[in-house]
């Protein structure tokens, strides 16, 4: 794909030719960028979608410079064609020189995923936003404040003459990346380069950028280069679409196009991933119904966690069938990570009982017991982190991760040790033979199935899976997703999956708990709270969710759920 | 933030006590006392004492009481008159003694700072950008060598250098004619020909470690996303250094504040009493070995208020430049 869209008429505002970015490596030359191009045209929106390592961001970086080191750009063109006529390649600039600074900020400006960590922690939000206005448009301090103020408020910040001299740790999520975007639009630029910038936000918050960057683009004409892996928000936003692989493009069109007729087996595999979030696994549908009148692996009766003032729970009742699925959805500071912590006893719940039936018929409150009694119902409850790469070991071999728990419980060792571990890491479907590698060795779902094998090492009964999926590219998403129900049905275990992706929540889990600020306000089957919801917040939710669909960007029907101020809402059981 | 400070101020009051009293305990604990330690030098010198005397000694030294009631004399004496008592060595108050030491001391330690927070901070931070560059690998040398080398040594090499190659005075930081001189223009010309000798010996090894540490910490700033940010918004490469990433590494910077000030009196004992300093620390180690208790006592307190009043000065520092641990 070299060929550019014809345009009709004008220029466009930037052309990309035959881009090539790489990385010397001490193996040799990474190519993260081959042989790129595409064109974006003022007042519109190309969305460049991909996986992890497609190149996206370098790409974005690319058109800025901005490359870290050691990546430079190899070979092509990118023209940015000034409205007078005349254009700048900006591939020729020198990555430090006067020339491309010029550009940085002023024609182009640039947002990103972590609005955190983009933000200089130690300076105010006001002093990095007038930064860019007093280098670029040359204002008075005074005059640079007053126009930081009006463009706080044009992101509509709260209270922005307070605000500007705020802290970004001071800001919330939302507000921290509204500021990103007012300091990016500060110097009215012709186009915004936005890397990811809503993955880090909750769904709700993310379709309140989307709103606010389309509703700016509108106001000012600007052309915007939005980068994402989420083929729904790509669905709502774009123009045009660039779909990446491996550093190539592999389809280039427009949004219909794209979304209606692809053409490239991997657009298609995309596409595909995400329809599938829109219904029920094959595996489940293939399943027959749960015994509902089995007595409760697992009960839970009115937790609550405090920290200091905060209520992380609050009185959560919920139980777990044996072999359910049971999910747990909801928005960040929602209290669903508290509650499967304080299911594996990582915290002392300070309210409530979490009863748990042993397989011998017994059961025992989790929330009070301690010691031996504590560890060995350890042994059957256990947990799959979010970070594939933060969750195992660097220094310790895929064998010893995996045998660490028998060798612990004293249930293991020697050669028998190591028979088991094989046989674990083939139920995972990993090859027993990279079993003495180190977990760098491995791709992200290929650890995640590390931590799976090591969390059903000891013949667990419930598994809390806390967003097991959500670091893992689409196309490995279900692979993991798919793995797990198939050991479901092998091992007889019980999940607790916690997510905030409704979609994986449908397609997996048979029964959903919805928690909104430590409450869990609506409790039900999976089909009916993703499909149909009762509760006002559930509605909220799935009114934000991008629906993968261009033909349908309805935004009037979603809606912020606002709490009712009275207490007269009862907690559902 | 005037809440913290009260605080860490009314704090700071039951820590002296109990600093001043575990030092004056200290140095009690040597078996022996001032007067056991004067009849051995004289012994040395082949005059004897006879019991009588040391008796008179002891009763007039205060040294027959028990020890809590000479705490007591001690620390009363110093909050009533600032009086430290009086050196049974040097025949004088101790206050005396010390502070003529301290200003000194004070001097040579400011100068030394001075000097390596100049040459360590552009060095760290070069180091950091250029990394695995021909600089970065010369400095990193450097680095090695100097915390690598005894101070000491150091000191000897570069007197040997500076009085046998170029014949200049070393040693001391007055010219003998200076020594006792009232202050004057001429004196403090003098000061400044003595006083880069040790400045440099003393800032080498401290220059090296801070290179260290200020290079390390601009590694790990520079790959954060608000410095790609920054270079985002079109500002030059050395505004975007010293506005965002350096002033994130200067953390350790000021936390050296805490352990300077200590250092002040207890630090480069050796290298003062190689190149012949008149700075506290040989006085300090010379009443340590004579016993001279209200003298050493005075010594230890003062380094143990340095550092409570040391730990403090950062800890506001910190909380003033850096917005994270003042509001939250």
């Amino acid at each position: 794909m070299t060929d550019v869209l014809p345009i009709a008429g004008r220029k466009p505002l930037l052309e990309v030719r035959n881009l090539t970015t790489e990385f010397p490596l001490r193996t040799g030359v990474f190519r993260a960028v081959k042989d790129l191009s595409f064109s974006i045209e003022a007042g519109k929106t190309l969305c460049v979608v991909g996986e992890s390592g497609s190149g996206k961001s370098v790409t974005a970086r690319s058109i800025l410079q901005i490359v870290d080191a050691p990546g430079r750009i190899a070979a092509g063109s990118i023209l940015l064609n000034e409205p007078g006529g005349s254009s700048i390649d900006l591939a020729k600039l020198d990555p430090r020189g006067r020339a491309i600074r010029a550009v940085r900020g002023r024609d182009i400006a640039m947002i990103f995923q972590e609005p955190m960590s983009s933000l200089s922690p130690v300076h105010t939000v006001g002093d990095q936003i007038t930064e860019a206005l007093r280098l670029h448009m040359s204002m008075t301090k005074a005059q640079a404040r007053a126009e930081a103020i009006s463009l706080l408020r044009q992101v509509e910040i709260p209270d922005p003459e307070k605000a500007i001299d705020r802290y970004a740790f001071q800001y919330s999520g939302g507000m921290r990346q509204r500021a990103m975007i007012a300091m990016a639009l500060a110097c009215k630029p012709k186009l915004l380069i936005a890397d990811e910038p809503t993955t880090a936000l909750d769904v709700t918050t993310q379709a309140e950028i989307l709103d606010l960057i389309a509703r700016l683009q509108k106001a000012t004409g600007m052309a915007v280069l939005f980068i994402t892996h989420d083929m729904g928000v790509v669905a709502q936003i774009a123009d045009d679409v660039l779909v990446m692989h491996h550093g190539v493009a592999k389809e280039y069109g427009t949004a219909e196009e794209i979304f209606h007729a692809p053409k490239d087996p991997y657009t298609r595999m995309l596409i595909g991933s995400v329809l599938k979030l829109e219904q029920k696994a094959e595996i489940r549908l293939a399943r027959p119904p749960l015994d509902a009148k089995a007595a409760p692996i697992l009960e839970i009766r009115d937790l609550s966690m405090q920290f200091g003032e905060l209520k992380a729970l609050d009185q959560v009742s919920i139980s777990l069938l044996p072999g359910e699925t049971l999910g747990i959805v909801g928005e960040s500071g929602s209290g669903k990570t508290t509650m499967g912590r304080s299911v594996m006893r990582l915290y002392d719940p300070t309210a409530g009982e979490m009863l748990y039936r042993r397989s011998d018929g017994t059961v025992v409150d989790l929330a009070r017991i301690s010691g031996r009694d504590l560890k060995s119902a350890r042994r059957e409850l256990r947990m799959v982190f979010q970070d594939p790469f933060g969750s195992l070991n660097p220094r310790m071999t895929v064998a010893q991760v995996i045998g660490e728990p028998l060798l612990v419980n004293g249930i293991a060792k020697g050669k028998e040790l190591e028979e088991r571990v094989c046989h674990l890491m083939e139920q995972v479907g990993l090859d027993p033979a990279g079993r003495e590698r180190y977990p760098h060795a491995f791709s992200g779902g290929q650890r995640q199935r590390i931590g799976i094998a090591r969390a059903i090492t000891l013949n667990p009964r419930i598994i809390v899976a806390d967003e097991a999926t959500s670091a893992l590219d689409v196309s490995v998403r279900f692979q993991v997703l798919d793995l797990l129900m198939r050991l479901q049905d092998e091992l007889g275990l019980a999940y607790i999956f916690i997510s905030h992706d409704i979609g994986v929540i449908r397609y997996m889990c048979d029964r959903v708990g919805v928690m909104y600020r430590g409450r869990l306000v609506e409790v039900g089957d999976a089909e009916k709270v993703c499909n149909q919801p009762d509760h006002p917040y559930t509605q909220a939710l799935l009114s934000a969710i991008p629906r993968p669909d261009p033909r349908d960007r309805d935004r009037s029907r979603r809606f912020r759920y606002i709490e009712p101020t009275l207490k007269n809402e009862s907690v559902v059981r | 933030m005037l809440k913290f400070i009260v605080k860490r101020l009314l704090w700071m009051i039951p820590s002296l006590f109990a600093v001043s009293f575990l030092s004056f305990v200290l140095i009690q604990l040597p078996p022996g006392d001032y007067v056991t330690t004067y009849i051995a030098t004289l012994a040395a010198s082949n005059e004897i004492v006879d019991q009588n005397t040391a008796a008179q000694l002891r009763e007039r030294f205060g040294l027959d009481d028990p020890m809590l009631v000479q705490y007591f004399k001690w620390i009363w004496g110093i909050l009533t008159r600032g009086d430290f008592g009086i050196s049974f060595e040097w025949q004088q108050p101790v206050s005396g003694l010390i502070w003529e030491r301290m200003a000194l001391t004070l001097l040579l330690a400011v100068a030394s700072l001075l000097a390596t927070w100049a040459i360590a901070l552009p060095i760290g931070v070069f180091s950091a950008v250029r990394k695995y560059s021909i600089g970065d690998y010369f400095f990193t040398a450097f680095t090695f060598f100097g915390l690598s080398v005894p101070s000491f040594l150091l000191a000897l090499v570069l007197m040997y250098v500076a009085a046998v190659e170029f014949g200049q005075d070393v040693g001391g930081l007055f010219s003998s004619e200076f020594e006792t001189a009232p202050w004057s223009i001429a004196k403090m010309l003098d000061l400044l020909t003595h006083l880069w000798l040790p400045v440099a010996i003393l800032a080498v090894s401290s220059t090296a470690s801070l290179i260290r540490v200020m290079r390390a910490n601009m590694l790990d700033e520079l790959p954060k996303p608000y410095v790609t940010t920054a270079r985002a918004k079109g500002l030059s490469e050395f505004r975007l250094l010293t506005k965002y990433p350096m002033r994130i590494a200067l953390n350790p910077f000021i936390s050296t504040i805490a352990w300077l000030l200590p250092n002040l009196i207890s630090g480069s004992v050796v290298v003062a009493i190689v190149l012949n300093l008149p700075t506290a620390a040989p006085l300090l180690l010379q009443s340590l070995m004579a016993q001279d208790m209200y003298l050493a006592g005075a010594f230890v307190l003062l380094i143990c208020a340095l550092t409570l009043i040391g730990s403090l000065i950062s800890d506001i520092l910190l909380a003033l430049i850096d917005p994270r641990i003042r509001l939250e």
